[in-house]
């Protein structure tokens, strides 16, 4: 009886979690001549044709991606040498660090993207430029990416024995060496961690982006600009495209990931007979 | 080594995944480029070579035909002719441009605000006055729309579109004909009633029940406005923007203002709902293009606006836009039913009864913006309810603090 309530609470954790996406992706296929994403007219594959065809909507989506790819492997790099800076410090500093490191996070996101507006307006006319754009996204994404990226790897850095870096060496490791062949791999779940959550912030973000883009466009923005008109299903279709890619990318890892689980086992059961 | 290969390649594969997510559009984007527009004519044109000058230009959202559904990518259109690319992007709402362009981070060439926002720009010195020997494509312009109120003798703008605010309603639930704004003030239609969900365009409709003028600078006027509107918040399901179409299609809600050109796809995909501009009168809105004055290539700016003047290319725009044109010369290049229907072009005994907006004066916009705040989240009597649901919250949460303190001197004891 119990186990039975436990299923069904699951089953409406997950119904809860997932009808949002389920409902876009269904009517990402709605054929409907008023763009109704609410009325179901029957099934087609318009809106797919329409998403191919609109090359602001592609454009808004490449400028997206790429910032998110590059700031997040920005971040990540300067997150992992930020975070093994900050464990080596003393308690008091690195008590300090971490207040600075909580701030972007702890902030609203407004006030970010504004005080990074102000900033970028006057740092733009000093170096005579004309305006925001991708460099300035760049640099925004990075800096409100960058606190994640570290509270990610501390962790890992902190769980790592301390003794395996000065082992490596004294074995004959010079420090570089010894730091990317023993450091890096012990840490490295938290840095893929820290990345990919650095990569999913930075395509979500809205409105630091508003602020810091200048003349640029990215999804976010474009998806809210259409709000005066109408936000048509080419957003459901772009969104089940994105969703399908991922999830099938997922599936392709877990997969891959059971099978080494899998065949890591079968040496060792022959070893012990 | 294992644990290595495993890393490697978790990573190998979300490397992949952005790579798939950007050649889509990437592939897509080559391909486009390479499509010839439809429908303007001029195929085998070989192509004006390119000036290496980017114009930004700054639209509302869906606003302008871009390649999809047959119709002709107007950008791609008018780099081919002129050389000159446009970096094109959009913005939801007039203050949302206007907080870019003040904001200073933001190099615009040509942007396209409402009539109202235009007369503020023009106002606080923003804008660049046209220099109209580069727009001959002007000459289009039928004669009403030219010196309107928000820009004395036309010198800073060029209008773009235009509609009027009008009442929807659902015939199926609502059985009398509608006449008047007070259907939205109507008891029997509780619940049901939607209303727009930004100041200007809400005060409008109590303004023109109360017979005030919407450019009213008597802070008396604007105080009674937002008292009916007070008044119709009970009635009133939601303040909505573009939720007003999934709405009014499911029959969630029976009547609703809203633009002319927008609504108009409900009347024609729906045999029960109906348009019609109430006999008090109504808001007349035009967006209308103009060149900031911190632009950097006027001439190329001012080509922009003539091109998007040409008949050809306005008819081609309203089709895909949907709303109305201020040139009766585009009128040819449109679709027939969109041309003859009273809603996107109402008689001119309507458009009699019509106000545009202006520029309030900054008084005037401040108590606007606080009577609406007042409005939309309730007047000081009503924040007693909140402070007394927090004065509750915060007694749980101490009763629970001393149930805990109590518990544990028992455990001790």
């Amino acid at each position: 009886m119990k186990k039975a309530g436990a299923r069904i609470y699951t089953f409406l954790i997950f119904l809860f979690l997932y009808a949002p996406i389920l409902v876009l992706i269904v009517f990402s296929f709605n054929d409907s001549e008023t763009a109704s994403r609410t009325v179901w007219g029957g099934f087609s594959l318009r809106w797919y044709r329409k998403l191919f065809e609109d090359r602001l909507i592609l454009e808004a989506l490449c400028n997206t991606l790429l910032i998110a790819v590059v700031s997040a492997a920005a971040s990540t790099v300067l997150g992992t040498m930020a975070a093994i800076g900050i464990n080596s410090m003393k308690r008091l500093p690195r008590r300090i660090m971490m207040n600075i490191t909580n701030f972007p996070m702890v902030n609203p996101e407004i006030v970010t993207g504004v005080s990074l507006m102000l900033l970028f307006v006057s740092a733009v006319r000093l170096f005579g430029g004309r305006s925001l754009g991708m460099g300035s996204l760049f640099a925004a994404h990075i800096t409100f990416c960058l606190p994640y990226v570290i509270l990610s790897v501390l962790p890992k850095l902190r769980q790592m024995d301390p003794n395996l870096y000065e082992a490596a060496q004294d074995l004959g490791c010079p420090p570089g060496k010894a730091f990317f062949k023993v450091v890096l791999p012990e840490i490295m779940p938290g840095i893929v961690t820290g990345l990919i959550m650095a990569f999913t912030l930075s395509i979500d973000d809205f409105v630091i982006s508003y602020f810091t883009s200048g003349t640029t466009q990215t999804l976010p923005i474009y998806i809210y600009s259409m709000t005066r008109k109408r936000i048509s299903p080419e957003i459901n279709a772009l969104s089940t495209v994105m969703f399908a890619v991922v999830m099938i990318l997922l599936i392709i890892i877990n997969a891959r990931n059971a099978k080494e689980r899998k065949t890591e086992k079968l040496p060792e059961y022959h070893e012990s007979m | 080594m294992k644990k290595e290969h495993f890393i490697r390649f978790n990573l190998c594969m979300i490397l992949c995944m952005a790579f798939c997510l950007a050649s889509v559009p990437a592939q897509a984007v080559l391909a486009g480029e390479n499509s010839v527009p439809e429908g303007t004519g001029r195929t085998d044109e070989t192509a004006v070579p390119d000036r290496g000058v980017t114009i930004n230009v700054y639209n509302w959202g869906e606003y302008i035909a871009n390649g999809t559904d047959g119709s002709p990518d107007v950008n791609e259109e008018f780099t081919r002719r002129t050389g000159i690319r446009v970096n094109y992007t959009t913005f939801d709402s007039n203050e949302a441009l206007y907080s870019k362009l003040v904001g200073g981070g933001a190099d615009y060439d040509v942007i396209i605000p409402s009539d109202y926002m235009v007369s503020k720009l023009i106002d606080e010195k923003m804008l660049a006055q046209l220099d109209f020997s580069n727009i001959p494509n002007y000459r289009y312009i039928d004669e009403r729309f030219r010196d309107p109120d928000y820009d004395p003798g036309s010198r800073y703008s060029v209008p773009y579109t235009w509609g009027v605010v009008g009442l929807f309603y659902n015939t199926d639930y609502i059985e009398e004909e509608i006449t008047s704004w007070s259907a939205l003030w109507d008891d029997r239609y509780a619940g049901k009633i939607l209303m727009f969900d930004n100041p200007r365009d809400s005060f409008a409709i109590a303004q023109f029940m109360l017979g005030q003028s919407v450019n009213t600078t008597d802070e008396n006027d604007w105080a009674e406005a937002a008292a009916l509107l007070k008044q119709q918040k009970p009635l009133v399901q939601a303040y909505v923007m573009d939720r007003i179409f999934d709405k009014m299609e499911s029959s969630e809600a029976w009547i609703a203002p809203y633009y002319s050109g927008d609504a108009a796809i409900l009347v024609e995909n729906s045999d029960s709902i109906r348009f019609v501009v109430p006999e008090e009168g109504t808001n007349y809105f035009v967006d209308a293009m103009c060149i900031p004055v911190t632009s950097s290539h006027k001439a190329e700016a001012e080509a922009y606006i003539n091109f998007l003047c040409d008949p050809e290319i306005a008819g081609a725009n309203m089709n895909y836009v949907g709303y109305s044109t201020p040139e009766s010369a585009a009128k040819a290049y449109m679709d027939e039913e969109m041309v003859e229907s009273p809603v996107y072009y109402p008689d001119d005994e309507i458009l009699e009864r019509t106000e545009v907006f202006v520029n309030l004066p900054e008084n005037t916009s401040k108590l606007v913006d606080q009577l609406w705040a007042e409005v939309k989240m309730g007047g000081p009597g009503e924040s007693m309810v909140l402070v007394a649901i927090i004065l509750g919250f915060l007694g749980v949460y101490i009763a629970i603090l001393i149930y805990k303190r109590q518990k544990r001197k028992r455990e001790l004891a």
